[in-house]
């Protein structure tokens, strides 16, 4: 893994409606920084600063105080920079699919790299490249984006924010409201464009089992705060913590604690069904012995 | 930044004046306008000053709040002025310069149209900072409920009210939530030329009616499901009673009328 950290924030704070009574701060003191090719998650309960944080890796959000640094540039310093920034740092919001326009999808995920600044064949290839990280076949792209199915509609969106090709891509929430089949492949899909491109991968989600499978680091947030960071390993082991939060472990992960209560011999770091299966044929096999 | 423009919003609170009917406070601000409209002196736009000012302070109306909501017509206050002032003839001649002459009948007549029209539109804000907007339609619905008898859909168009109404501020919410989504693809809306600028605006507005038409869609269904059929035989969950407040209202009311049209008669 690269050392040097891609995109970096430091003592960040929000407060939003500064100076009114309305005053509220979102998110306080806030140091993480991450690195190209790894895939973090983000968790917390609603309203814990998840999202204004995101907002502010893009400079959609401007900090009360603090720092963001990507390749160790004030993003902030400026204007001109600010605004490149929002093609190197990808951000995909919830339910992007309420954000196309164009009457075509082609048209659509054209829109990114043409603000960008990306014409002629460099902006065809760019477009159907990123049409096939998500999956969407070659004569979807001549037809209007409001007669896919949601799922597609939503790979056209996510497709939208890749074909400017950052390298560092944020999600929030990418899988929300998606049946079983369909979050599988989205996350399989980010998954490819992150190993393609050694892109540094932020999603924020609320389903445990997703970021326990995918991520290879996990960030929780509580009260607009840092709670944890750590590996997905690291932070299911203190499931009392997290319960405090109003979060939740996987459920395999309770299962087991639970079979470790009752006395049975498991490990105590299980938090994907993969590695459970694995660790249960072991013991058998080692039984059978 | 978009958050700023639901001005006259309503200013929950439990005072006197926020007790009233709403239709009697409706009724009571024609009452207020019509007098407004009749003064014609000092005298009289004085009385019709003391009860906007009165009933602010019944309502405990913060003065900013007032004086915020004049800041959007300033232009046409201006305006208002500058004609009145240069084209009303009359009195004595203060200026003449040039093409320009300014008479003491035009500084006169400048003045209290300012006046009435910034007067017009305090009295119409302390209407709504008082009033719930359900409150409002619901009132509005009973005042014209006589015109359903030439078969005017009064009920309807209440219903409609109300709904636009609701979205308001959700429809506010999900501009933002589109502007910073086209944002972060590198949409820029505020340099170029008019036109570039007006084309930029494409990737906000369509996905906004498309939203806006959905949400009509869903909100349809959900009352059908409901049974909703309109407004033959529906209850209602609060009804409005008249109290012995709105009684003194209404005769503070007549009072302020009287009293104009009595300056108004003596010529003064």
């Amino acid at each position: 893994m690269d050392p040097t950290p891609i995109i970096e924030v430091r003592d960040l704070t929000h407060t939003y409606s500064a100076g009114t009574p309305f005053e509220h701060t979102a998110i306080e003191h806030i140091n993480l920084a991450f690195r190209p090719g790894e895939l973090v998650g983000i968790i917390g309960h609603t309203g814990s600063g998840k999202s204004t944080l995101i907002q502010h890796l893009n400079g959609l959000l401007k900090p009360t105080s603090g720092k963001v640094l990507f390749q160790g540039e004030d993003i902030w310093k400026d204007k001109k920079f600010t605004h490149s920034i929002r093609g190197r740092v990808g951000l995909v919001f919830q339910y992007p699919e309420y954000q196309l326009f164009e009457e075509t999808c082609w048209k659509d995920i054209a829109f990114g790299p043409k603000n960008q600044g990306v014409t002629g064949d460099e902006l065809d290839a760019r477009v159907r490249r990123a049409a096939g990280f998500v999956g969407i076949s070659e004569d979807l792209l001549e037809k209007s984006p409001f007669d896919l199915s949601g799922g597609q509609k939503r790979r056209v969106a996510i497709a939208g924010v890749i074909a400017m090709e950052p390298d560092v891509l944020i999600l929030d929430e990418p899988t929300a409201g998606l049946d079983a089949a369909g979050r599988d492949s989205i996350l399989e899909n980010i998954k490819a464009y992150q190993q393609a491109q050694n892109a540094a991968v932020i999603m924020v989600s609320h389903s445990m089992e997703e970021v326990a499978d995918l991520c290879s680091r996990l960030v929780v947030m509580n009260h607009g705060a840092v709670a944890m960071d750590d590996t997905p390993a690291g932070v299911f082991t203190r499931a009392d913590e997290l319960t405090e939060m109003g979060l939740s472990v996987p459920q395999v992960t309770s299962v087991f604690a639970r079979l470790r209560a009752m006395g049975v011999n498991v490990p105590p770091d299980v938090y994907t069904v993969r590695y459970a299966v694995a660790r249960l044929l072991e013991r058998k096999e080692g039984r059978s012995c | 930044m978009l958050k700023d423009i639901t001005l006259g919003q309503y200013f929950p609170g439990k005072t006197v004046v926020h007790r009233l009917d709403p239709r009697t406070k409706l009724l009571l601000l024609i009452v207020y306008i019509v007098a407004l409209f009749l003064a014609k002196s000092w005298y009289s736009y004085a009385l019709v000053l003391a009860f906007l000012t009165g009933v602010t302070l019944l309502g405990k109306i913060p003065f900013k709040a007032m004086t915020k909501g004049l800041k959007p017509m300033l232009i046409f206050i201006i305006f208002t002025a500058l004609l009145n002032l240069f084209y009303t003839k009359g009195g004595t001649l203060l200026v003449d310069w040039w093409i320009f002459e300014i008479w003491s009948d035009g500084v006169r007549t400048a003045f209290f149209m300012v006046l009435r029209i910034m007067m017009l539109i305090c009295g119409t804000f302390l209407l709504t900072y008082t009033t719930s907007p359900i409150a409002l339609t619901d009132a509005l619905e009973r005042l014209l409920s006589p015109l359903k008898k030439i078969h005017v859909p009064v009920h309807e168009l209440a219903m409609m009210m109300s709904i636009a109404l609701r979205f308001i501020p959700t429809l506010i919410e999900e501009t933002d939530k589109i502007i910073s989504a086209q944002k972060a693809r590198g949409a820029d809306f505020e340099t170029g030329s008019i036109i570039r600028r007006a084309k930029a605006l494409i990737p906000i507005l369509v996905p906004l009616f498309v939203s806006a038409f959905r949400r009509a869609d869903e909100l349809a269904t959900a009352m059908e499901c409901r049974c909703y059929h309109g407004g033959d035989g529906r209850t209602r969950l609060k009804v409005l009673r008249y109290a012995g407040i709105d009684l003194l209202a209404f005769l503070v009311g007549a009072a302020l009328l009287a009293g104009v049209i009595v300056l108004r008669r003596f010529g003064l």
